[in-house]
């Protein structure tokens, strides 16, 4: 009954997406109150079905209930409660049908909250996010059905794969996809602006909350990826510029571009064509993330679901869908009011510069990503790895970098370049210092890494340095710094952590890559290696019966040269005999914002005849950082959207204001 | 596409571990072994996705890595190396694309589009300054008129004015 049910409001939720953008359109059309109310009616009605078909996938998946196909493919009646959740979206269909349910619930979201928009243009808004769910829910209905039965089930399931049965990447997807997708509101807002012909200060007030709940997910999402890789792949790698990754980062790029240049268009009316294009782009970006990864167009590590048919249906949809979009702001952009002027030396001309180094080096991970295929289109084959982004995006984002800092020092219009430069003079001092340190503390010289720590260390403290100047912190009184702490709008203080997270971030980037260190020994029970300061030895191997896995546990003790006990690793060798697949747990010890990170390998032979285990580990520097300098940008995110000025609009804002002012 | 599918299991199957600092294939000569294992991060392992030599575990990988290594011993240049590989293998062997005919694209592109950008830039900077950057008699007239009236508060340029002041908004 729940695949019956689940099949049924699926096509419900297909038909109020088709009511959504019919009425929403009718209304704005007529300028009829009813068909607006109508329409927004309809997008509620729309959430609600998919979030009741979504309900219906993940209740055959607790129950196991595998005269589904997708279930029987995708989940285990071994499989701990929290992987047969996960597994709703750990394939094709049910990832499809997480992405509609983020479609539907932003759209609902517009209708709901959208109050205080200009009615024509949320009409217009509610209409487009329509249109995009009836392609959406459309193909899921008709091409990609999670809830197809099979004619004989079978006793048992197929279960996920193990390498996703990690916590981290249970929570990847949703959040991902919840960032991917709240892209689609910009996108709505740029389309129903076009469509307006109107592109003003209150439009990129409205966009600017969205695009920050997308970025913010994104960014989460991203790094949970991240953390994934470098915790359950086995060799502490973090990213590699697969197409997959590059997938996830193109519309992150296209956002942290969007965010930066809506600020322009809201504050100084300046850059309104640009800022429109890329509230297209950052969505085009995603659908083409979809596409990429679900398609299986590019057979990578993280391709796990592959279907050429579905690609093409994906390809359309990503094309009409973009097509319809670009030509719109190919017909209205001409029409569009020129912007506001500034100096070349101004906080304007810092974010369009911000925005051309983000906007350079997403063309830049756009064409290495696909690059490739149009290569093998050719009949060619070439490989495009991380060599080639090393040396095309690292010198692109150093130079965005390099400017950072001096940004939001910047005043408006016409600024004064040598005040703002004696208020960063300490945070240059500081990260030459920083860069002079680490290549004198380290042995094989690498000016990269140098480079690198000292462009973090840069941001890191020019974000402090513009909020302590803010607070006037050592300038007044202790208490007077307090006082404007709180008082300061908290985007601001959004804009300080997640500059301070970019900052730490690149630190760790650096850092980390530059000095890590390694070692591998076949050891037996007993026997130890060297790892730079550190000495592990392999006290035993046992063997653990998991809930759908058997593991060989190696029991590893961690001390310092002289003896002094350090820590113990535990890494595991996993047998899932289901997917009769291997999988290893690495086991981590925490040093501050270091790891050593400790990998069990396979059983050898030793010289004596006796048998030991391959025992690999790793010295990760600063590798903490590279996870919580993301996390950190994501709550400054977080932290700008609880902001007052964004959440009211601008009428209702100004209003009372002005009333005090003049009174 | 089965075997597709296939090969995309296979490859997660087998574990990618940084599979190149296996003592049995190790090097005795310290400095040769570094400078082989940074060859390994160029190579592309041809039948995993995404991996260089120096992570995959697959087989073809450690072939490649014992080739690598043995011509490392033998005092070969890196270049001479990288030759006999793609000879073998074709380029897409090399994790970093030639600087040659069709990837000229690839490797100009940055350059490129950044220089067009600051192009426009600047056309469009050097076409609307004159015309935009004086006020007219009639917003001269205004701004006079609004400063009067609110005093000099109304000149600071923080957040709480802005665009929604300014007349080509809206």
């Amino acid at each position: 009954m729940t695949a019956e049910l689940g099949a049924f409001s699926l096509v419900l939720a297909l038909v109020f997406s088709l009511a959504q953008a019919v009425l929403s359109a009718a209304g704005r059309v007529t300028g009829a109150q009813a068909f607006r109310r109508a329409g927004e009616g309809a997008a509620l009605a729309a959430f609600l079905a998919v979030a009741a078909a979504f309900l219906a996938l993940t209740a055959a998946f607790v129950s196991s209930d595998f005269s589904i196909a997708y279930v029987a493919n995708n989940s285990h009646t071994d499989k701990p409660l929290i992987y047969k959740i996960a597994g709703v979206w750990g394939g094709h269909e049910g990832s499809l049908l997480l992405w509609c349910l983020a479609l539907t619930g932003y759209g609902a979201a517009v209708a709901l909250f959208g109050e205080r928009l200009p009615r024509n243009l949320k009409s217009l808004t509610v209409a487009s996010q329509g249109v995009l769910g009836v392609l959406f829910i459309g193909f899921a209905v008709f091409a990609s059905n999670a809830f197809l039965r099979l004619p004989t089930p079978p006793v048992e399931g197929r279960s996920l794969n193990p390498l996703l049965q990690d916590p981290a990447l249970a929570l990847h997807p949703p959040f991902l996809y919840a960032g991917y997708v709240g892209l689609s509101v910009p996108f709505s807002l740029a389309v129903a602006a076009l469509i307006e012909g109107r592109i003003d200060a209150a439009w990129a007030r409205w966009v600017r909350p969205w695009t920050l709940a997308a970025w913010s997910l994104l960014t989460v999402g991203i790094t949970l990826g991240a953390f994934w890789a470098y915790y359950e792949l086995g060799w502490g790698g973090w990213w590699a510029w697969d197409p997959v990754e590059n997938a996830s980062f193109m519309p992150w790029l296209a956002s942290a571009a969007l965010l930066h240049s809506a600020v322009v268009t809201e504050k100084r009316g300046a850059l309104p064509g640009w800022t429109v294009f890329l509230a297209l782009l950052a969505f085009s970006f995603s659908m083409l993330g979809a596409f990429l990864v679900r398609s299986g167009i590019l057979t990578s590590v993280h391709a796990f679901a592959v279907d050429p048919t579905r690609g093409v249906i994906l390809v359309g949809i990503m094309l009409a869908a973009a097509g319809a979009g670009f030509g719109l702001f190919a017909w209205r952009v001409p029409n569009l009011a020129p912007g506001g002027v500034f100096a070349p030396i101004s906080r304007e001309a810092s974010l369009v510069l911000n925005n051309l180094f983000l906007a350079v080096a997403a063309a830049v991970v756009f064409v290495g990503t696909l690059f490739p295929l149009l290569f093998e289109a050719l009949h060619k084959t070439i490989s495009i790895g991380p060599p080639y982004f090393n040396l095309t995006f690292a010198p692109l984002m150093g130079a965005a970098l390099l400017v950072l800092p001096a940004g939001p020092l910047l005043a408006w219009k016409r600024a004064d370049l040598k005040g703002v430069w004696q208020r960063l003079m300490l945070a240059a001092a500081l990260a030459a210092g920083a860069a002079i340190l680490t290549l004198a503390l380290h042995a094989p010289i690498a000016v990269f890494a140098a480079i690198g720590v000292g462009l973090g260390v840069w941001v890191a403290v020019g974000a402090l340095l513009e909020a302590a100047q803010r607070v006037r912190l050592f300038k007044a009184p202790l208490a007077e710094s307090l006082r404007r702490v709180g008082g300061l709008p908290r985007g601001s203080w959004g804009m300080t952590l997640a500059h301070l997270g970019l900052g730490l971030f690149v630190m760790g980037a650096a850092y980390e890559t530059a000095y890590r260190v390694e070692a591998a020994e076949v050891l037996a029970p007993g026997g130890s290696l060297r790892l730079g300061a550190y000495v592990l030895t392999l006290d035993s191997v046992v063997g653990v019966a998991g809930p759908n896995y058997s593991a060989e546990r190696a029991r590893i003790s961690v001390t310092r040269a002289n003896g002094a006990p350090v820590c113990k690793a535990e890494p595991e060798r996993r047998y899932y005999p289901v997917n009769r697949q291997q999988t290893s747990e690495v086991g981590l010890c925490f040093k501050g914002l270091n790891d050593l990170y400790v990998v069990a390998g396979d059983a050898r032979a030793l010289p004596n005849g006796t048998e030991g285990r391959l025992i690999r580990a790793y010295w990760n520097p600063w590798v903490r950082l590279i996870f919580l300098g993301p996390l950190l940008m994501a709550i400054g995110g977080a932290l700008s959207l609880s902001d007052r000025r964004l959440r009211l609009a601008a009428a209702q804002r100004a209003a009372p204001v002005t009333a005090e002012a003049r009174a | 596409m089965k075997a597709a599918r296939a090969l995309i299991l296979a490859c997660a199957a087998a574990l990618c571990l940084a599979a190149a600092s296996d003592p049995a294939e190790r090097l005795p000569d310290a400095a040769q072994e570094a400078h082989a294992r940074e060859l390994f991060r160029q190579i592309r392992c041809v039948v995993c996705q995404s991996e260089s030599i120096d992570e995959s575990e697959a087989d073809l990988a450690r072939d490649l890595r014992r080739t690598v290594r043995e011509q490392v011993a033998a005092g070969r240049s890196d270049a001479e190396i990288k030759q006999f590989l793609t000879t073998r293998y074709g380029e897409f062997i090399l994790l970093k694309p030639p600087f040659s005919g069709a990837t000229l694209v690839l490797w100009l592109l940055p350059a490129a589009l950044l220089a067009g950008a600051v192009g426009v830039l600047l056309a469009q900077a050097r076409r609307r300054t004159p015309a935009e950057a004086a006020l007219s008699p009639e917003e001269e007239a205004r701004l006079r008129a609004l400063t009067a009236a609110n005093g000099p508060e109304m000149a600071s340029t923080s957040s709480h004015d802005g665009a929604e002041d300014d007349p080509r908004v809206t």
